[in-house]
């Protein structure tokens, strides 16, 4: 097991005019068994930096340390991770045995011991009746299954998630993220884990790195990214329906942002005045969407809530310990909230 | 197309048997000839229904046997060709399967030109260049050599880009996992490429196979005594020319027995072919 160090990491494409900036400089670092969910909207960086880390893209500038040992010009299987891929990247002429223990193969250990090891793997994974069968033979959340087996058998320092739940159906996802949590649980192994899914950032996590555009913006608990955004793309990314951000509603001032959750905005005798515009019933509660002025306001409101007419005009109130202030030019959170 | 009209379907079944029937009917009256003996051939109507030389045919054919063209000995000449058909195709794999490696995996100087004299090379076969090959051949001393009835005939631009449009085809995702596992380059092409690629090599040797089997204008060449001819010259030569009588039933055998191992090949590798087909996931 290993902390994870980046150290002010760069990564570009391409030369001279051309020359295109995914990352800038990103530091930050992952302690020794931390689960961190890397996530933001496509290209973002997020896939990029978590390769740079198995070794499978150059580091332009900057530093990645594995535990004590920088890795940059080290070789992928000699950095000491396993990954997991979107697609699982199972090598399909081969049977399940022989794919959680090809790596091991490959790396001399002794036959006995492979059998030892992809065997402890299985049954964690519970895939021990499985192991003859090849992958096309299996299903989804098999495969993926797999493709963790074969990460575990390495006994890595680090293991690396690239969107691994992606292919899954809903059901499946919300079953295999428990997984990955339990077997976390069980191994304390440093795992980094990318997501474009604020859901499964937000249930896995120990502590959320955001990135937006190649700049992270936020790194820290779920807690605290969720209810002290450090900007506002985390705030309108990480919660849905995303927070409220005002920028002339009153009591506004020019040059900064308002931002309130829908969750904390509720029916009042003063407060806004705000024209109900739609409806939607999602079970145990309802989102109401209004219109201030120009900018649009969600609530959320409990199932019970007597609901007013479209097209009402209805006055609302921001709860003021949950308001959020940010800088309009740079979008950062403003000091004194 | 479904439907469910009995005149179409009876139509459909004569023309595919009337088909067959063409195709059949003259290996059917080779088969027939080969079994007869000489002179029952050449009566008119020749015979349609099998005789009883057959035996006594097929081992003076494979034993060889003074017919007015030459001395022939069909064994010697099946032999021939098998290892010529045989080092021709599995050359020609090797040989596609690792410069399609190379050109998809690695990178290195000029790449783009060497990716183009290949694909050049489609446009020169060996007839166009036939002089030039003899010549570089007969200096080489490789004249009725069996590398000489094969290396002129190895390099392939067409297997070289089928390989290279599967390798394409490859996820990254695999060959990434196959570095993080530690498998260096020519361990992922032994343990990962290679198994992958079966269906596609099967389908390329039985192609390959036919093709270096049935060669005639290179081997007519490139050989000049009776231990080196193949069978597809051998047959040609049995037919004498002039005034002589050729002795069809013997010919006939000759190119009955010089069917067969094209004919396994394709039977065997067609078992591949399905299983490939139906195998593979995508």
């Amino acid at each position: 097991m290993a902390a994870i160090h980046f150290r002010n990491i760069i990564k570009r494409y391409g030369k001279g005019a051309k020359v295109n900036q995914v990352i800038h400089g990103v530091s930050a670092e992952v302690k020794d068994g931390e689960f961190v969910v890397i996530v933001g909207p496509s290209g973002c960086g997020k896939s990029t930096l978590l390769r740079m880390v198995a070794g499978l893209e150059e580091i332009s500038s900057g530093e990645i340390a594995i535990g004590e040992r920088v890795v940059n010009d080290v070789e992928p299987a000699r950095r000491d991770i396993a990954m997991v891929f979107q697609n699982y990247a199972l090598y399909p002429h081969m049977t399940c045995f022989d794919n959680m223990a090809y790596g091991l193969r490959i790396l001399g250990v002794p036959k006995a011991e492979i059998k030892t090891r992809v065997d402890k793997a299985a049954r964690i994974l519970e895939l021990s009746h499985l192991l003859e069968r090849k992958p096309r033979e299996l299903s989804g959340g098999q495969r993926q299954r797999v493709a963790m087996g074969r990460a575990i058998v390495r006994e890595p320092q680090v293991f690396l998630f690239d969107e691994p739940l992606s292919n899954l159906d809903a059901k499946l996802r919300a079953q295999t993220r428990l997984e990955i949590q339990k077997l976390h649980q069980e191994l304390g192994i440093t795992s980094l884990f990318v997501t474009h899914d604020q859901v499964e950032a937000m249930t896995l996590a120990q502590r959320i790195m955001v990135m937006n555009a190649g700049v992270m913006d936020q790194f820290g608990t779920p807690e605290e990214v969720y209810n002290k955004p450090a900007t506002t793309f985390v705030a309108s990314f990480m919660g849905s329906p995303p927070m409220n951000l005002l920028k002339h509603a009153p009591g506004v001032r020019a040059g900064t942002i308002l931002g309130i959750r829908p969750e904390h905005v509720d029916f009042a005798d003063d407060g806004w005045l705000v024209k109900i515009e739609q409806v939607e019933m999602l079970g145990a509660e309802r989102l109401i969407y209004a219109r201030i002025g120009e900018e649009q306001l969600v609530l959320r409101v409990d199932e019970g809530v007597p609901v007013p007419a479209l097209g009402a005009s209805v006055r609302v109130a921001a709860r003021q310990e949950r308001l959020h202030w940010f800088d309009a030019g740079s979008g950062k959170r403003l000091a004194n909230t | 197309m479904v439907e469910r009209r009995p005149g179409l379907t009876i139509l459909s079944h004569v023309v595919l048997l009337l088909g067959i029937a063409l195709v059949v009917f003259p290996i059917y009256l080779a088969f027939v000839a080969s079994t007869h003996t000489r002179d029952e051939i050449l009566k008119v109507p020749m015979p349609i229904t099998p005789g009883t030389h057959m035996i006594e045919n097929y081992t003076s054919a494979l034993l060889g046997t003074e017919t007015q063209g030459a001395h022939v000995v069909v064994g010697r000449m099946m032999w021939v060709s098998l290892v010529t058909a045989l080092v021709i195709s599995i050359g020609k794999i090797a040989i596609s399967l690792l410069s399609a490696f190379a050109i998809v995996y690695f990178r290195f100087p000029f790449k783009k030109l060497v990716f183009w004299m290949i694909f050049v090379t489609l446009m020169l076969p060996v007839e166009v260049r036939i002089l030039p090959t003899y010549k570089v051949l007969a200096d080489l001393n490789m004249l009725n050599t069996y590398a000489g009835l094969t290396v002129p005939l190895i390099a392939s631009a067409t297997a070289t880009f089928l390989f290279r449009q599967f390798f394409l085809s490859v996820p990254d995702e695999l060959v990434e996992a196959a570095r993080i596992d530690g498998a260096g380059p020519m361990r992922f092409f032994k343990d990962i490429l290679v198994p992958l690629s079966q269906t596609s090599i099967a389908a390329l040797f039985v192609i390959q196979f036919i093709y270096g089997w049935n060669q005639y204008l290179w081997p007519l060449l490139a050989t000049t005594t009776e231990d080196m001819y193949p069978i597809v010259i051998g047959i040609k030569r049995m037919i004498a020319t002039g005034d002589a009588a050729v002795d069809w039933n013997i010919v006939m055998a000759t190119a009955i027995m010089a069917l067969v191992p094209p004919a396994i090949v394709v039977i065997l590798m067609q078992r591949w072919f399905v299983k490939g087909l139906v195998d593979t996931e995508k």
